[in-house]
Formats: C-alpha cells, structure tokens, sequence
C-alpha cells in the first residue's frame, strides 16, 4: 500500500478485518533490519551536519588545508577489502554452500580492525610532523571525522565479535544469517561514508 | 510454516523469574515505562526547586538570599535543561511511548526488549551524569540552557570547568539512550501491529509519538554533533566554535571559531524538540478529549495529516531563535514566513479539538479537566508565538520576559497539563486503582489558575521591557515599582503551584493503596489498551490470542449502538444493522452477551 494512499485511508467508514496476520503496510522484511536502517539515516545525518559543518567553518579566515597523509589511500583500500569480504560472506550466507564463510565473515573484521589501525597510524604520523588536534581547524576536523567514523566501527565490530564467537564455536551459519546481513549493509554504508569524508578531506 | 506475527512472538518476551528481573532489569514496556517515568519525575522536581528558588530571588531579592548571581544562572541553565530535555522528552517518549505503543498496536512487547531495558538504564546514566555536575568543580554549567559559545567556556562563566564537560557528556549518554528507545518505538509501530490494525486505525497517541519520535531521531543527531565539537574545543583546545577572546587581559590559545555555527546546530535541533514534546502532548490529548466527550475525534485523517505536517515544517523554522544574532534580512523573511505557516495545521488541530467537543456528552472527569485547560494554555502560548515569529516583533520583545511567558506556556504548562491529564486518563489501567477525583480537581484548579497567574503577567512584564536573565532588576528608570511588585506576585504565585504539585503526589501515592478498584475500562474508551484481559495488563499483555482489530479507535455515540463506545476489537458482525437502529431492549441484552 502506498504512502499516499495509507494515509488517504478513511479508516472510520471501512469495518471489518483487513489484511492478513502481517501488519499492512508492513516492511517485507527483519524488524532488525527496519532498526538498522532507521539507524543508518540517524549515523547519516550525523555525518552530513559534520560535513556542513565543515563547509561553513572552512569558509573562515583562519583555516590552512591540512595534506592528508598517503597513508589513507592504503588504509581505504584495507576497509574496501573488508567489505567485498562482508558481501561475499553475505553472498555464501544465501547459498547452499556455507564453505569459506568464517574465512570472509571473519576475514571481513579483520580487516576492519587493520583499518582502524591504519588510521591510528595515521594520526601518529600527523603527530610527529607536528599537526596537532588544534594546530589548525582542518587538522581539528581531520581528527574529528576520522575519530567518529572509527566509533561507528568499533560499534560494527562488537556485533562482529558476538557473531564470529557464535561461528568459531560451532554455530550452524544459519543462525547467523540476519547478522551476516545486517554487517554485510553497515560496512558498506561505512565505507560509503569513509569515501565521501576522505573526498571532502582531500579535496578543501 | 505457519505466520507467526511479530507482535505474537514468544520468544521476544523473556519472562521475569525473580523480583529483580521482574522490577528492576525488566525487559517488559509496561515497567520500563513507568521507570522512566518515575526518574523523569523525579529529575523534574528538582528543575521545579530550582525555579523556586530563582522566582524567590526575583519576587524577593533582597530578603532571602538563597542564591548568589552565579547560582542563580545556574539554576537558570538546569531548571531548563532538565526541564526541555530530561522530563518532558524522556516522560512522554520513554514513559507514555514505552507504556502505551505495545498497547495500543495489540502487540505484546516492545520489537526489541533487550534494547528498551537498555535505553531505560543509559538514559538513568545520563541523568546521574547531569546530576554529578552538582557536586564538582564550580558546580553545574550558568551558560543558559542553549550552552552557547565563548560564553559557557569562559572563566567568568560558572560551571566553565567540570559543569559543562558533565552536561555535554551527559546530552551526548542521553542521545545514545534516546536513540535506542526511539528505534524501538518506531519499528514495533510499523511491524508489530496486530491483525487488522492498519496505519490509519492507529490511536492519535500513537501517531504522536511516532511522528515526535522520527523527529527527535532525525533532530537529537544536530545536538550530538555540536556537543562532540563543543567538547573538543573544551577539552582539547581546538577551535570549532571559539572565536578568539581575550579573558581578564589575557588572549585564550581559541582563534577563529564560530559561535553561530553552534547556534545554528543547536536550534536545529531546538525547534523540532519543541515538537518532540508536541506532538507526544496533540495525540494524548486528542485521545483524552475524545474519550470524555463520548464522541469521536473531530477530522481524525486531518489531525494525523497536521501532524505529519507539524513534524516535517518543524525542521525549516529553527532560525527564528536567532533573528537577535543577525542574519541577511531574506532568511529573516524566509524563517518568518515558514514559522507563520506551521501555524496553520497547529490551528487546525485546535480548531479539530474544540470541534470534538462540540455537542459532545462531555464527562467533567479530572482527565478531562486536565485536556480542556490545555486548550485554553496552547491557544494562549500559540498566539504569542505568532507575534514572536516576526523579525521586527521579535527582536524587541526577544531579550524581555515576553519570550519567557511565551515559551512557558506553550511547551511548559501545556505538555504538563497533558502529563496530568494522561496519568490521570491511564492511571486505573498502570495500577488497577481509582485516584481521588476531588483531589485530583482541586490539584486541576491550583495548577490551571496559578499558573495563569504566574504567566500572563509575566507577558506584561515583557511588554515594559523588563529583561530577562537578570539576578536582580535593580533600580533603573523604565522599570516601575509596579513591575517590582507585579514580579513579588508572580513568585507567590510560583510557589502556590509548586506546593499544589504536593496534592498530585499525595493523590497518586495515596491512591495506590487506598483508591477504589478500578474497572477493566472504567471510561469506556474504544482503543485497545482498555481491552486488555487483566487490569493492570500482565506481562505479555494479551493472554493467548492477540486481539483483532476491526475498526479505528474512536467509535463513540455510534447511534444504534448498544453502548456509547464500540471497542476496537468488536466484530462487526455484533453492530446492530441500520434496521435495528431502534434497537429492542431484550435483543439489545441478548446481542451484549455475545
């Protein structure tokens, strides 16, 4: 049922059962899905304000562009690998074959981990050359982005752990499926979020 | 395999098995809602205590000598703070939202119980923060409830060091609570309705807090961001919104920042919140009036369309608190002119509630008292605010008392009034118990008259020009005795209220032991919270069938009906035909039975 038409609806006159068991107007779909979702448009606007945020204070007298270390081309490739294996995890998750699973499932956290690393060591390297959290304001947002966006992961990789736990020990895949799935969508929506960050990083 | 519907799902229900279980990590809405009540409450008491103790100090200020002018801002930043933030948000979405949605909808819990007990013990976390920042350093932050930059960070400022590090920690723990009782309520709204409860079937509570909900998880991110930046420039020294200050001679290492940045992330957030208490207060309300008139909501497609409408307009008018800060004269235009448009689906839901009670057979119950003085509030608080959305009928009166008086009305003592009117309203479903209906008018009248005599001539004050934010007005020129005195009135007057509020907790606490039985639905309303099997509801909420929804949820004073309300899950098959419309007495008796 549409949007429109839901609300068109003149529920005082119509009487009677409608629809079946299924909530109409419904998601076809996991309500932890619905959740996650609902979530990612709340992480996307946290993520746009910071992004207009920065617009407007760039626009200041004060701001020196900060050049971005090579480093995060390397550590964007790491969190791009992470989620091709997520999707291939998830992609095994709907076939009749789990083997390999726990190598991409597992292969895919690992990866997010080397990420984070990678931006860690980033942050040293920008340390040592003397660009400090609040030398300038790019430096202070370059710390902040990167900061918030390695929060939102840290948070993947809790439910990550819970799941390879389950996997690791003996769990049928199966049983892990929705998760594989929800991971699966919320890396991608973090790598999106990285690729427009970085772009914006490296562009102003 | 058979359709288990979500609302039906065994599984989801963790039942308690030991009285902590049970009360205190309980994963059942019914309990969470009331816990979250209770703290809000009980968070709201000690904002109301501040607010005494600052109307003390204005109505007289060289008598008591309570507090000293930091404390006194101080009290001004937590009184609101708490107020806006911790009482009404959490009391309407975590205590209303959380008891009444799974209700409502026919479903048996929350989607995502584990999560709901969460939120619940997050959200005591952030209040708990909030509440240190009574005990460190210089005490809480006396930036002023909008925390704006420099001056909160600023040595002259109280609570610069500790206080405000806490509020923004404390803001920042809340939002993370919020959100995970936020998903919640939407996503067991869209997918854990029962059989034949459609969108449009929803009760208007329902469908505020739904609306209200969508809002503060799309609004409380702007907060978040501008109190993430607002703690690094406090903490760690950068310059987000720090411009550069010279502080008692000496140049602070901030450069550069943008306080109105901030300004701008906080009312984008600030206005929607407005609604976020709204729209919660429009549908409880709605459904009140509509129960005690006996007839069904006035427009019910119409005030869920306004409300739609409220929500999304809601988020194109936030600069209209700042027109004082100086902005280019054609966004002053523009905000002016979407803040006078969001009046229009506001007007019509009051335009809709009077309408319901038009030829109503009106029941003077407490509830009901407690709806129809809400009326009369947002009528007066909604008008103000039309004269403060102009930019040039703004910028004199936005430094006065006006604004105080307006915005107390409007989301102070309105959504209140809608707090009583809805515990009143709900309270023999929560406890199985009456409350004393004498009490509960008299607290009625006390809160209704005092707090018209609180505001009104506060509006006055502002006409003078009497500033607000003062500790004490002093002796100037264009300030009569007779506003000194008007402002002596106004305190008694706030401390009458405060003290009446002592007959609402006597009566609820009272009541709980003492208050008659109460009737499975002793109002005789038609949604499906009063259908429940057991009163108060158990655990689960529906026994071993979820209910059938076969109508929307205001079906009242149907003629021909056998009673004046027809409940939700009635089939029709049970309605009389229009041939019956004069019904007989005995076929009447035998149809009932069925």
């Amino acid at each position: 049922m549409s949007l429109l038409k839901t609300l068109g609806d003149k529920s005082w006159e119509r009487k009677g059962i409608i629809g079946g068991l299924k909530p109409v107007g419904a998601f076809d779909t996991a309500p932890e899905k619905v959740a996650l979702v609902f979530f990612l448009v709340v992480a996307s606007v946290v993520f746009s304000l910071f992004t207009v945020s920065y617009f407007i204070r760039m626009e200041l007298p004060d701001w020196t562009p900060l050049a971005d270390p090579a480093k995060l081309w390397l550590n964007t490739g790491l969190l791009a690998i992470s989620s091709v294996l997520f999707q291939w995890a998830r992609n095994i998750s709907s076939s009749t074959s789990t083997r390999n699973i726990k190598t991409a499932f597992i292969g895919g956290g690992v990866f997010a981990i080397l990420f984070i690393a990678g931006q860690l060591s980033a942050w040293q390297d920008l340390n040592n050359a003397g660009h400090y959290i609040a030398s300038n304001p790019a430096n202070s947002f370059f710390y902040l982005f990167t900061a918030v966006h390695a929060v939102h992961l840290l948070g993947g990789l809790w439910v990550w752990s819970k799941s390879s736990i389950k996997l690791l020990s003996g769990s049928e895949p199966k049983e892990v499926r929705l998760s594989i799935q929800l991971c699966t969508l919320y890396w991608h929506f973090l790598l999106i979020v990285w690729l427009v960050l970085f772009a914006v990083l490296s562009n102003t | 395999m058979a359709y288990v519907p979500l609302a039906d799902q065994e599984q989801e229900l963790h039942h308690p098995h030991s009285w902590v279980t049970k009360y205190v990590w309980s994963q059942d809405h019914k309990v969470i809602a009331i816990q979250y009540a209770v703290t809000a409450i009980a968070v709201g008491v000690v904002a109301l205590v501040l607010s005494l103790m600052m109307r003390m100090q204005l109505g007289f200020p060289e008598t008591f000598n309570l507090i000293d002018p930091s404390e006194y801002y101080q009290a001004v930043t937590m009184h609101g703070m708490i107020m806006v933030v911790y009482l009404l948000t959490a009391l309407f979405m975590g205590g209303f939202g959380n008891y009444l949605i799974p209700l409502m909808c026919g479903s048996r819990d929350m989607v995502f119980p584990f999560m709901n007990m969460l939120s619940y013990w997050v959200y005591l976390l952030s209040v708990l923060i909030l509440m240190a920042s009574f005990f460190v350093g210089e005490g809480p932050t006396g930036g002023g409830w909008t925390l704006y930059p420099p001056q909160t960070n600023l040595a002259g400022t109280p609570g610069h060091d500790s206080g405000i590090v806490l509020m923004l920690i404390s803001l920042a723990v809340f939002i993370v609570a919020f959100t995970m009782g936020g998903l919640n309520y939407v996503v067991t709204t869209l997918q854990s309705r029962c059989r034949g409860l459609t969108m449009m079937r929803l009760p208007l509570s329902v469908w505020g807090i739904f609306v209200a909900t969508c809002l503060a998880l799309f609004a409380f991110p702007a907060l978040l961001v501008a109190a993430i930046m607002m703690l690094f420039d406090t903490l760690l020294g950068t310059s987000f919104f720090m411009p550069a200050v010279i502080e008692s001679g000496t140049p602070l290492d901030h450069n550069g920042g943008s306080p109105v940045l901030f300004q701008h992330l906080f009312w984008f957030f600030g206005h929607p919140e407005v609604y976020i208490v709204a729209l919660p207060a429009f549908g409880l309300v709605s459904d009140v009036l509509s129960v005690h008139a006996r007839k069904n909501i006035f427009g019910y497609r119409m005030m869920v369309w306004a409300i739609i409408a409220i929500g999304a307009l809601s988020f194109i008018v936030w600069a209209h608190h700042m027109y004082v800060s100086g902005m280019h004269p054609y966004f002053g235009f523009f905000f002016a002119t979407t803040t006078l448009i969001i009046a229009v689906p506001t007007a019509l839901k009051v335009y809709n509630w009077v309408l319901t009670l038009y030829e109503g057979d009106i029941r003077l119950n407490a509830p009901m008292y407690f709806a129809i003085g809400f009326i009369f509030t947002f009528i007066h608080g909604g008008l103000t605010g039309l004269f403060l959305g102009n930019v040039i009928i703004d910028l004199p009166l936005s430094d006065t008392y006006f604004v105080v008086a307006h915005f107390h009305m409007v989301m102070g003592v309105s959504p209140v009034l809608v707090v009583f009117a809805a515990i009143y309203h709900w309270y023999p479903k929560i406890t199985g118990r009456m409350f004393h209906e004498g009490m509960a008018k008299l607290h009625f009248w006390c809160t209704f008259l005092g707090t018209y005599a609180i505001y009104l001539p506060m509006h006055y004050l502002g006409f003078l020009g009497v500033p607000r934010r003062y500790y004490a007005l002093g002796t100037t020129d264009f300030i009569p005795q007779s506003a000194q005195d008007l402002n002596t009135a106004i305190t008694i007057a706030a401390l009458f209220v405060g003290a009446s509020q002592l007959l609402f907790f006597s009566n609820m606490l009272w009541s709980l032991r003492n208050g008659k039985k109460a009737d499975p639905n002793p109002w005789g309303a038609a949604s499906l919270e009063w259908q429940t099997a057991e009163t108060p509801p158990i655990h689960g909420n529906w026994g071993a069938e979820l209910p059938t929804v076969y109508r929307w949820a205001y079906d009242y004073s149907v003629p021909g009906a056998h009673k004046d309300f027809i409940p939700q899950n009635t089939p029709e098959s049970i309605e009389p035909t229009m041939d019956e419309q004069h019904f007989d007495p005995d076929l009447d008796k035998s149809k009932a039975d069925l």
